[in-house]
């Protein structure tokens, strides 16, 4: 049974990975799983220097799902790759994805840059979604222009594969998924957050201290699975599809509609095993169909 | 060591108006020390976050931990529903929890910031004076803490029970001195508490509250404030999950 998939030459020991932002760096989280077993960690953005992030309150629950505004708080590129890459050599088969965030194309050089001679860092996943960071972040994610321009530059002058990361919040993602692939991007993946609002009518005031916050959670699947499928429709490079995972049924959706990988969120928060038994789960499907390479249900349903 | 398992319910009972004290089988008690909180899962799938709840009372000989906390919204309006041979998915322990210290202490809790002050008060090592604020004579857990402190101090907002007023106030009033003092309550009544301590000049631990998603440290959802810059962060940010939730109320903006 094969469960590798290759991304831009970088090949994975499975395809299941978490979600930038919902594991940090993999640390608080190695008391429950094995790092060494996931086919990458994905690590919590990180820009040139430290970010505070907003103000608190930054998470609230919705109906199967929450919001969170964490504003991208990081330590900064030095303290990472001092600390977190650091502490990754362990891992020796799994793979890092470092997600990249910045408020200007400078910034994201500087960080893609500083990075270029990590050789723990397998591949950069630049985030241009984030719903709560004002400059930057979706800024550039919303305008088909700036995506390929982005893409354009960051791949100029990056020595790891890119994957751009895409916003849902735009009225057609095909879109940004064909700007992403003109200017150069190795991979793709979605989705990212779903903007989103939550008032408390007691106080009757905005629960999340930044007024507005990125939905993700079981409820934004379907959009997630919808938004996959048709980007896999639209562009010939690989997909990390993303959104809402919670179970290994999620995971194997989101493959047949055209992900080569997927990554675990917010389901880590409820269940912080969630990516082995999502793992074990497809192996199980596999065995139960036949299944001999996982990549031969990529995008099979049509 | 955190532990993720399934707890038994062993007794539910309600202590006051909202209030409810929850008994749980689970080896989570092992590890657990005072101060420290679980995160409690819901059994229905639309409540995906965990709630932290703070330890009340371990009871190693018994394999139990005590949980009391306050009905605030659907889930732990759920919780309040748990009755004795339920299952209910639990995480802890989690957080610092709070370092036993000092040869003459005050414990003080306003509210649901109570109950955690009922395990620290049976492990402190010195004597152990309690100060209770509470809105009004629906009072819970002071029989428990008359037979575990040396004194008991109650503030209502009402005057109803013990001094009108507030914690501070019956500190005041009682000329209470000590070498540390520990709290748990409502932001405005950590910050008086920690005024208090600092103009005495004692020292003072502060338990504090922020809502929070993974409760092991990686989502970065619950930070609070921090005066210099943190050594995690990076900023000045620390992680109420992980970092905390105890403080020196010397070392965050309250």
């Amino acid at each position: 049974m094969n469960t590798k998939v290759t991304i831009a030459g970088v090949e994975f020991q499975n395809p299941i990975m978490e979600a930038s932002g919902t594991f940090g760096s993999g640390m608080e989280y190695s008391e429950f799983v094995d790092l060494n077993k996931l086919g990458a960690v994905v690590t919590k953005g990180v820009a040139n220097v430290p970010w505070p992030g907003n103000p608190t309150p930054r998470i609230t629950e919705v109906r199967s799902g929450m919001l969170n505004a964490i504003g991208l708080q990081n330590p900064g590129v030095e303290v990472f790759c001092e600390r977190d890459l650091k502490f990754l050599e362990q891992y020796k088969n799994t793979k890092v994805v470092v997600n990249v965030c910045g408020h200007s194309a400078e910034e994201y050089i500087e960080v893609v840059e500083r990075l270029a001679d990590e050789s723990r860092v397998d591949m950069l996943e630049i985030n241009i979604s984030c719903p709560n960071v004002k400059e930057g972040g979706i800024a550039f994610g919303q305008d088909p222009k700036a995506v390929e321009e982005i893409t354009r530059l960051v791949k100029s002058r990056a020595k790891q594969p890119i994957v751009m990361k895409l916003s849902p919040n735009v009225t057609d993602i095909k879109v940004m998924a064909k700007a992403a692939e003109a200017g150069g991007a190795d991979a793709i993946s979605l989705i990212n957050t779903l903007t989103g609002m939550k008032i408390d009518v007691e106080r009757q005031n905005f629960v999340l201290a930044n007024k507005t916050g990125g939905m993700s959670g079981p409820a934004v699947h379907p959009i997630a699975v919808r938004m996959v499928y048709e980007c896999a429709n639209a562009v010939s490079i690989p997909i990390i599809g993303m959104g809402g995972i919670t179970t290994w049924e999620d995971a194997v959706e989101m493959m047949l509609a055209g992900a080569t990988a997927v990554s675990v969120g917010t389901a880590n928060f409820f269940n912080p095993t969630a990516t082995l038994d999502i793992l074990s789960g497809i192996e199980d499907y596999m065995v139960r169909k036949n299944i001999e390479d996982i990549n031969s249900i990529i995008g099979i349903v049509k | 060591m955190k532990i993720k398992e399934k707890a038994v319910v062993l007794w539910q009972e309600k202590l006051a108006e909202g209030v409810y004290s929850l008994t749980l089988e689970t080896s989570i008690v092992d590890h657990a020390i005072p101060g420290q909180f679980i995160s409690i899962f819901s059994n229905d799938g639309s409540k995906l976050l965990p709630r932290p709840i703070s330890i009340c009372e371990i009871n190693k000989d018994y394999g139990t931990l005590r949980v009391v906390y306050r009905v605030v919204g659907a889930g732990t309006e759920k919780f309040s529903h748990l009755k004795m041979g339920d299952k209910i998915e639990v995480m802890g322990p989690l957080g610092n929890g709070f370092p036993l210290e000092g040869r003459n202490a005050i414990v003080v809790g306003g509210g649901i910031g109570v109950p955690p002050m009922l395990e620290l008060a049976k492990q402190l090592p010195g004597t152990v004076t309690a100060v209770m604020g509470y809105r009004n004579n629906d009072l819970f857990l002071t029989e428990e803490f008359e037979k575990v402190v040396a004194n008991l101090f109650i503030a209502t907002d009402d005057g109803s029970v013990g001094i009108r007023g507030t914690v501070v106030d019956a500190m005041r009033e009682n000329d209470l001195v000590a070498d540390v003092i520990y709290a748990c309550g409502p932001k405005p009544m950590l910050r008086a508490v920690a005024d208090f301590a600092l103009e005495n000049q004692i020292r003072c631990y502060v338990s504090m509250e922020e809502r929070m998603a993974c409760g092991v440290g990686a989502c970065l959802g619950c930070v609070c404030k921090s005066k210099e810059v943190d050594d995690h962060s990076h900023v000045n940010n620390k992680r109420v999950c992980k970092d905390g939730p105890v403080f020196l109320s010397t070392e965050v903006v309250l």
